[in-house]
């Protein structure tokens, strides 16, 4: 399942994807978020999926804007620190924020 | 229209609750619940072996435990059953961990799904639920489970409290703004703000203006519709696509948001021919209770619940 947690502030629409069938719950991005809104748990969604999996905190949602802008370029060195960490490769962002990446990383 | 000297409240939907003529408990194997404990409105549903046996569907009290009973009792009301005899309940929505008489909770996004696929049909591949506080695009597979959502952060313009705040404001009821706002002779440009505090002091402008109420209504609708454009838009939205929660009976936001989106909403009716046929009322607001009641009966069913039933 795809998980899509959204702020928009002056420069758009920006969305932290989390892509839950790859997650394997490491919990390597709770750990490096430095805002940590991010854990790992049950799945909330899928019921039935037996393995836990990272999620945005739901005290955290109204607010990612003001947690997650901070990672973006211009203000964050490279890669927002859960993208990085992920090996799976299960956390991603959309596709406006990745173009702002292009010249640094790919 | 409104009568002289009584308080009005513009903003509330009328309640409502119903009992299945057609269905005896007393028969069935598995009764369950969901209590769906919105910002704005709450909706307690009943399920006798899977089947849509009563409901209640009230407007959301001071806090959610005494919320989630009052829709319960509601939803009891017409029945001659009792909460001791219900096998499992299920919280879902805004308030979910705090309904009492739940043994489990479980998000809205899951509920909201399970619920439209068996109210709409198991052909429903994406649902916008409009809830009180926010809103969420959800693509969904041929058993109504979540493939992709779509949630953002933004504040309570383009949702049901909005509306409500929108409707106290201008002194007309909720149920007629959807109505009015086609009786115009042109479409006005959209109320600009998507904040509700600003939006609040832009329809105060235009009512100071004289711009036309139903013109004003337009306006508001229009952004609304916009607004959940952006979400769909993004998330890829799939026919059958349906709205649930109170936004989808306010055909003046529904009815532009088809006309950008190009796409129309499936039919408010029932997919079992039966429950069409026996014209069961078929309410957008209760398909994430529904959904909650089913994951209920799915969770007996597999032996991962336990019935707390006592009698
Ligand atoms: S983008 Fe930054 S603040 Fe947001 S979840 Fe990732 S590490 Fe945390
Ligand atoms: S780092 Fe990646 S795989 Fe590990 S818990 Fe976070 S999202 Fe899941």
């Amino acid at each position: 399942m795809i998980a899509n947690y959204g702020f928009n502030d002056a420069s758009g629409d920006w969305f932290l994807i989390l892509n839950t069938d790859k997650c394997n719950g490491c919990g390597k991005c709770v750990e490096v978020c430095p805002v940590k809104i991010l854990k790992v748990g049950p799945d909330e969604i899928d019921i039935f999926r037996e393995e836990p999996v990272a999620f945005v905190k739901h005290e955290e949602r109204k607010k990612i804007k003001y947690h997650c802008a901070p990672c973006k370029p211009g203000y964050g060195l490279g890669l927002p620190p859960c993208v990085a960490a992920c090996e799976p490769a299960a956390i991603s962002f959309s596709d406006g924020w990745k173009a702002c990446f292009k010249d640094s990383h790919q | 229209m409104v009568e002289q000297g009584k308080p009005v409240e513009f903003w509330r939907w009328p309640e409502t609750n119903w009992v299945n003529p057609d269905i005896d408990w007393i028969k069935g194997e598995w009764i369950t619940a969901g209590v769906d404990v919105g910002s704005v409105s709450t909706q307690a549903v009943i399920m006798v072996d899977g089947e849509f046996y009563a409901f209640g569907n009230t407007r959301t009290g001071s806090d959610s435990p005494n919320s989630a009973q009052k829709g319960m009792d509601y939803a009891l009301e017409k029945t001659d059953l009792k909460l001791e005899n219900i096998d499992y309940c299920i919280g879902t929505g805004y308030g979910r961990v705090n309904v009492p008489m739940a043994q489990q909770a479980i998000t809205e996004i899951s509920c909201h799904a399970r619920g439209a696929n068996f109210m709409y049909g198991p052909d429903v591949r994406t649902v916008m639920d409009m809830g009180g506080q926010d809103c969420k695009a959800i693509n969904v597979d041929d058993r109504g489970k979540v493939l992709n959502f779509m949630m953002n952060d933004k504040c309570a313009a383009g949702t049901g409290r909005g509306m409500e705040v929108f409707a106290d404001l201008i002194h007309i009821p909720v149920w007629e703004i959807g109505p009015r706002s086609f009786l115009i002779s042109r479409e006005p440009p959209s109320i600009s703000n998507t904040c509700v505090v600003f939006a609040k002091s832009e329809v105060v402008g235009l009512l100071e203006q004289g711009v036309p109420e139903n013109e004003i209504m337009a306006a508001y609708c229009s952004a609304m519709a916009h607004r959940i454009m952006e979400l769909l838009k993004r998330l890829g939205v799939k026919e059958k696509f349906v709205i649930t929660g109170g936004i989808a009976k306010n055909e003046g936001v529904v009815k532009r948001l088809e006309k950008e989106l190009g796409i129309k909403t499936a039919e408010q009716a029932w997919a079992n021919p039966q429950y069409r046929e026996k014209n069961y009322p078929f309410d957008t607001q209760l398909a994430g209770a529904l959904g909650a009641a089913l994951f209920g009966q799915s969770l007996l069913e597999l032996g991962k619940a336990k019935s707390v039933r006592k009698t």
